[in-house]
C-alpha cells in the first residue's frame, strides 16, 4: 500500500468538480469521507478523438497506457492519444498473473528487466495512483545438480548486471515455504534461486494508473475504437482509419502485443510472431497460505496468493497459433498436475476461474522495441508471456524511441532486424520454434 | 481440441505435436538469399481466421499432417497426411 502525502498543489484545488482528474492523497480521501464519497471524478476522461496527435499510440493496453504517459511526462510530448478497440484493461494488461521480476540472464535483457524493476519501485509515487506493488520475492525451485548450477550461472549474472539474487540450499527454502512436497521421489525440491525484489502488483491498477497519470499529463484516452486500416502517404504512415473515423499523426505507435501481425499487415510487414493462447487460473479464496511466488523448477508451474485470497497459477502456452482467449483441456490437466507434484496441498481447494489470453510469441523469445521499415511507424510487440513485468520499462523505452528516434541504451538489443542478422536474444536455446519459448 | 488423423480417426489433440504454419518452403540453401532465408526460417503471416498447419501424431501413427484449422475458434475444416499432399504447398 502506498499512502501517498505528497501535496503539489493545495487542498482545495483537489476538490474542484470539472478539469482533470483529482491527485490522490490521503487529504482528498480525509475531505471525500466528510462528503460521503460523492465528489469523485472519474480516474480519466472518456477522451473523443481528435483529428490529429503528434503521436498516435494504437493499444490501450499496459505498454500502451506506458508509453504516452512517458511520452507526456518524460519527453513534454502532451498531444498523445491512445486509441483501443475495447475498454482499458480488457486485453493482456488484465490477463494475465501479475508477477514481476528481473531475473533474467542474457545481457540484452538483464537491464531493461532491471530498469523495470525499478520503475516498479517508485511506480506508485511517480503515477500517484496505487498499484498495490508487493515485493514479496520470486523463489524459482532446482530440483537437480545441473539445474542448480544453471541457477547459480543466473545468479551470477544478475548480480553482475547489479540485480539482487541469492542462491538458497534446501533447508532455507524449506524455512520459506514449508508445505511444499520435498520428499518428492522424482523431482525431490533441492533449492532456488530467490529475488527478494520480485513480487506482484495489481494488474487492472497498472492500467488504471498508467490512465489516469497519462490523462492528468494531456494524453486523449479514446476506448471502443478499434483500427481498420494504417493510412500512408508516399510511403510514410501518417494517421489510422478507426471505427470512430481517421485520425492523423506525426508518429503512429504500435503496443498490440497479441495482435501485431495483423496490425503490422495494415502496413504491409511480416513479423517473426506467431499468436498463441496463454491461459491462466485462480483458486477459490482461501486464507493467507502463501506469502511469496514460487516457480516449480520440474514442470513449468509458478503459484502466488492475491490480495483477495485466491491462488493465482499459470504453466505453458497451448502451442498452437490461437486468436481466441481460451485454450484447451491437457493444458489445464498439465498445470494441475505440476501443481499437485509441488503443493500437494491445494488439491484440496477448488479452481474458481480460469482464462485465455493472446501472447505475441517472438522467434527467439524476446520482445522488439524498434522502428519499423515504414517511415512514421514505431513497434513494440513480441512480449511472448513475459509483458506484465516489462510494462513500466517497455512504455518508458518505447516512449524514448519515438521522442527522440533512437533506442533508450537498455532496449538497444530488441531490434526488429536482429532475425535477419543473427543477433537473436534466445533465453531458453530453443531456436526459431516460437511455441517451445 | 480434437484432430481426426486420417489413419487413426479423431484423437484428442494432446496426442500430436504441434510444428506451425504449413506455408512456408524451404528455399535450397545452396541457393538462397540470407533474406530468403530469412523469410523462410523467421517471418509468418500469423493470421487470424484460416490457417494451414503442420501437426505430428507423436502418441499415434506418427504421420505428420496438415491441418487447416481457424485460430479464432479452433474449428477444424480439414485434415490432411502431409505426405500427399505435399507439405508447404499453398492450398
Ligand atoms: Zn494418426
Amino acid at each position: 500500500m502506498s499512502a501517498n502525502l505528497r501535496l503539489t498543489r493545495p487542498l482545495t484545488l483537489s476538490l474542484t468538480l470539472t478539469g482533470p482528474p483529482m491527485r490522490y492523497s490521503v487529504f482528498s480521501l480525509l475531505a471525500q469521507t466528510l462528503k460521503g464519497h460523492k465528489g469523485w471524478q472519474p480516474t480519466w476522461r472518456d477522451a473523443v478523438p481528435k483529428p490529429e496527435y503528434d503521436v498516435l499510440v494504437i493499444g490501450g493496453g499496459g505498454h500502451g497506457l506506458a508509453t504516452a504517459y512517458y511520452l507526456a511526462s518524460r519527453h513534454g510530448i502532451r498531444n498523445v492519444a491512445v486509441i483501443e478497440k475495447g475498454f482499458i484493461g480488457s486485453g493482456n494488461v488484465g490477463r494475465n498473473t501479475t508477477i514481476i521480476r528481473s531475473n533474467y540472464l542474457l545481457p540484452g535483457n538483464t537491464p531493461f528487466y532491471e530498469l523495470s524493476m525499478k520503475l516498479w519501485e517508485g511506480l506508485e509515487q511517480d503515477l500517484n495512483y496505487n498499484a498495490m506493488v508487493s515485493q514479496r520475492g520470486v523463489l524459482n525451485l532446482y530440483h537437480s545438480d545441473a539445474q542448480r548450477d544453471a541457477y547459480a550461472r543466473r545468479g551470477n549474472a544478475m548480480r553482475l548486471a547489479g540485480v539482487d539474487a541469492e542462491l538458497l540450499d534446501r533447508e532455507q527454502v524449506r524455512a520459506m515455504v514449508p508445505f511444499l512436497d520435498y520428499e518428492n521421489g522424482r523431482f525431490p525440491i533441492q533449492g532456488g534461486l530467490l529475488q527478494k525484489r520480485g513480487g506482484s502488483a495489481r494488474h487492472d491498477a497498472v492500467a488504471w494508473g498508467y490512465a489516469h497519470a497519462g490523462d492528468r499529463n494531456g494524453v486523449d484516452i479514446v476506448q471502443n475504437c478499434e483500427v481498420t486500416a494504417i493510412s500512408m502517404e508516399n510511403g510514410r504512415a501518417v494517421g489510422v482509419e478507426t471505427t470512430r473515423g481517421p485520425i492523423r499523426a506525426k508518429k503512429v505507435a504500435l503496443a498490440v502485443a497479441g495482435n501485431s501481425s495483423r496490425v503490422a499487415a495494415m502496413a504491409g510487414l511480416r513479423l517473426p510472431i506467431e499468436s498463441h493462447v496463454l491461459q491462466a487460473f485462480v483458486s477459490e479464496g482461501v486464507k493467507p497460505l502463501i506469502d511469496t511466488v514460487v516457480t516449480y523448477g520440474a514442470g513449468h508451474f509458478y503459484v502466488s496468493q492475491s490480495d483477495k485470497g485466491g491462488l493465482v497459477f499459470g504453466g505453458d502456452i497451448d502451442g498452437y497459433n490461437s486468436y481466441a482467449q481460451r485454450g484447451n483441456l491437457p493444458v489445464i490437466e498439465d498445470v494441475m498436475e505440476s501443481a499437485m507434484a509441488l503443493w500437494p496441498g491445494v488439491g484440496r481447494i477448488r479452481m474458481l476461474r480460469h482464462w485465455g489470453g493472446i501472447m505475441d510469441m517472438s522467434m527467439d523469445g524476446s520482445p522488439i522495441i524498434d522502428h519499423t521499415p515504414v517511415a512514421g511507424l514505431y513497434l513494440n510487440a513480441g512480449w511472448c508471456y513475459g509483458g506484465f513485468k516489462a510494462t513500466p520499462a517497455s512504455g518508458f523505452c518505447f516512449a524514448h524511441l519515438i521522442a527522440r528516434d533512437e533506442p533508450h541504451p537498455v532496449a538497444a538489443a530488441y531490434r526488429l532486424d536482429r532475425f535477419a542478422t543473427g543477433r537473436v536474444i534466445d533465453e531458453k536455446g530453443v531456436g526459431a520454434q516460437p511455441n517451445l519459448h | 481440441m480434437r484432430i481426426t488423423c486420417p489413419y487413426c480417426g479423431a484423437r484428442d489433440a494432446q496426442e500430436f505435436g504441434y510444428l506451425g504454419d504449413a506455408n512456408p518452403q524451404r528455399p535450397d540453401g545452396m541457393d538462397a538469399t540470407e533474406a530468403a532465408m530469412h523469410d523462410y526460417v523467421h517471418l509468418r503471416d500469423n493470421p487470424a481466421g484460416r490457417h494451414r498447419e503442420l501437426w505430428y501424431h507423436g502418441a499415434g501413427c506418427h504421420a505428420w499432417l496438415v491441418v487447416t484449422r481457424d485460430t479464432r475458434t479452433h474449428a477444424i475444416e480439414a485434415v490432411e497426411v502431409a505426405r500427399k499432399t505435399k507439405a508447404g504447398a499453398a492450398a
